[in-house]
């Protein structure tokens, strides 16, 4: 299948719920209603045509500054039929949260500690999102835009391991 | 620390294995729960080499980001900056030169030689059989050698550039590569003879660490930790990159999922890369080892010391660097651990707007808790040990 069938097989599916295509540089982008992405990773998973089995990434980007929202971005991939599709689901940025798809693919529990430490963003339902890159009593989301290159922590780092071992 | 669980019957036991634990591979922690010696749950925690990597190159041009791609995973550099320019050039949508294709799939597999190597002298050095890391460290030797020699450097080489590589193979390169190339095949049987039927060595690894084909999928397995499960999933043969369709080589598969298969593959693989190289030395084309694209790619050296024009881009092209069209890509690339990927969002400008690397470790490792749960704790050192990981990448 390719990107334009692709595109338009998901959209009749999803008429509502998908709110834009983009094909660049050969690459399919579905941007998705963010309450609805853990049904449509499952109907990808599941559908025999398209059998997305494999959750290649899973990341955040931060369009704030133009758009007022945090772009959550997952990187699919078919072992069977070998294709790609890359799926955007824009969330708020007042209130950033969308719902997990760890129940879709198990792989994607760290990626989604990752998004959460880095950006802030939660994922609703789940089953254990704790930070997992950054030291337990960092304070902020560093790739965030915001974020200062050189940090803003309110010691140094020497000084918060220090801490925690106390 | 000990906790209670049933005061009756059993003391459950929680232990700390690492960051500072030679078989944790870098500084990686573990919190082990312990029922006598099974492990009933297996907590990892990562993050100590945590650097920003990602947050730094939001910070630099498109070029400045190579050398902190050499720091992802330090085993394998040339793997790192090939994923990395292959993502550029696919955001710039460049061609680049023959030459330059297979200078990079010949150092590639050198890579994933001393990739491998590193892995198999460690792994068996956790499982206590010490000569092997000796003979393997010598082989990795010899490949480093070759990396100065083409680099100029052994581990950060920085050698892949956008558009090509950064400079032509030097003399004495391909007599170089070609004895070690018609040595190499003796001394994987060497390492072979030392483990593969070794009682010791398959009551460590047979059946240990164990993971379906249906679990490594969904768990995100990829590279040989995948293919141990029996996957057929090598990104060298379904996408293929810088001309790997014209090598012929074969992917071995395991069966049963464990450390023994993956450690089986492993081998086998580095026969294969030792194949590939011995093609790339034989299909080496002439030509341009850069390709010539102005306000992407530096011009010649000797021009810049002789033409204003050509003085001026390399000026333009170290200070504004270069800017790729508006837009995002994914590529990604059969690294020595898996999946190694590289996603790019360009706003126009000449920085990435957002860098994310998809390593293939750290989401190999998350796979870990599945492999070694209901298992004895000697089991975790060698199941660790088989997932070949690198912290460097894990954390970035």
């Amino acid at each position: 299948m390719d990107n334009e069938a692709m595109a338009t097989f998901i959209k009749t599916r999803f008429p509502e719920t998908i709110t834009g295509t983009n094909i660049f540089r050969d690459e399919l982008t579905l941007t998705v209603q963010k309450n609805a992405i853990a049904e449509i990773a499952r109907f990808l998973k599941e559908n025999e045509e398209l059998d997305f089995s494999f959750l290649s990434d899973l990341c955040g980007v931060d369009r704030v500054e133009t758009d007022n929202v945090f772009e959550v971005v997952y990187h699919l991939y078919s072992l069977s039929k070998n294709h790609r599709l890359r799926l955007k689901a824009p969330v708020s940025s007042d209130a950033p949260s969308l719902p997990t798809v760890t129940g879709v693919w198990k792989t994607a529990n760290w990626h989604e500690r990752e998004t959460y430490d880095m950006f802030g963003v939660t994922f609703e339902g789940h089953p254990d999102l704790r930070k997992i890159l950054t030291p337990d009593d960092f304070e902020g989301y560093p790739l965030r835009k915001d974020y200062p290159l050189d940090g803003r922590q309110p010691a140094t780092l020497r000084d918060i391991y220090r801490k925690g071992g106390e | 620390m000990t906790s209670a669980a049933d005061p009756t019957t059993t003391h459950l036991m929680t232990i700390n294995m690492g960051p500072q634990h030679p078989s944790t591979h870098g500084v990686l922690r573990l919190l082990l729960e312990l029922d006598g010696e099974m492990i009933t749950k297996a907590v990892p925690h990562v993050g100590f080499l945590h650097r920003g990597v990602e947050k730094l190159a939001e910070y630099r041009t498109y070029h400045q980001c190579i050398p902190l791609t050499d720091r992802l995973d330090y085993v394998a550099p040339f793997s790192n900056n090939l994923a990395y320019a292959l993502a550029v050039e696919k955001l710039l949508g460049i061609d680049i030169p023959e030459r330059a294709q297979h200078i990079r799939v010949l150092l590639c597999e050198l890579t994933r030689i001393a990739s491998h190597l590193l892995w198999l002298a460690t792994h068996a050095l956790d499982i206590g059989a010490m000569t092997v890391f000796f003979y393997c460290f010598r082989e990795r030797e010899a490949i480093y050698d070759i990396f100065e020699l083409v680099a100029g450097a052994r581990m950060h080489t920085s050698y892949i550039r956008v558009g090509g590589v950064s400079r032509d193979l030097p003399g004495g390169f391909t007599e170089k590569v070609h004895k070690f190339v018609m040595e190499f095949p003796a001394r994987i049987n060497e390492y072979e003879t030392l483990l593969t039927e070794n009682p010791i060595w398959k009551k460590r690894t047979v059946g240990v660490g164990i993971i379906s084909a249906e679990d490594a999928i969904d768990y995100g397995l990829s590279g040989p930790s995948l293919r141990g499960s029996g996957v057929n999933w090598d990104i060298r043969k379904t996408e293929p990159y810088s001309q790997y369709d014209k090598y012929h080589f074969t992917v071995p598969l395991g069966k049963n999922g464990d450390v023994y298969d993956r450690y089986r593959i492993r081998v086998e693989e580095m026969h294969q890369s030792n194949k590939i190289v011995h093609q790339a030395l034989n299909i080496l084309p002439k030509g341009d080892c850069l390709a010539r694209i102005p306000n992407v790619t530096l011009p010649p050296k000797e021009d810049v010391e002789t033409k204003m024009e050509a003085m001026i881009t390399h000026f333009k092209l170290i200070t504004d660097g270069i800017h790729p069209p508006k837009g995002e890509v994914y590529a990604s690339i059969e690294a020595p651990k898996g999946e190694l990927g590289f996603y790019l969002v360009s706003d126009g400008s000449s920085r990435p707007y957002r860098l994310k690397i998809r390593p293939p470790s750290f989401v190999n490792l998350e796979a870990l808790p599945k492999m070694v749960e209901g298992r004895l704790l000697p089991d975790v050192v060698a199941t660790i040990g088989s997932l070949d990981i690198v912290l460097g990448e894990i954390d970035r």
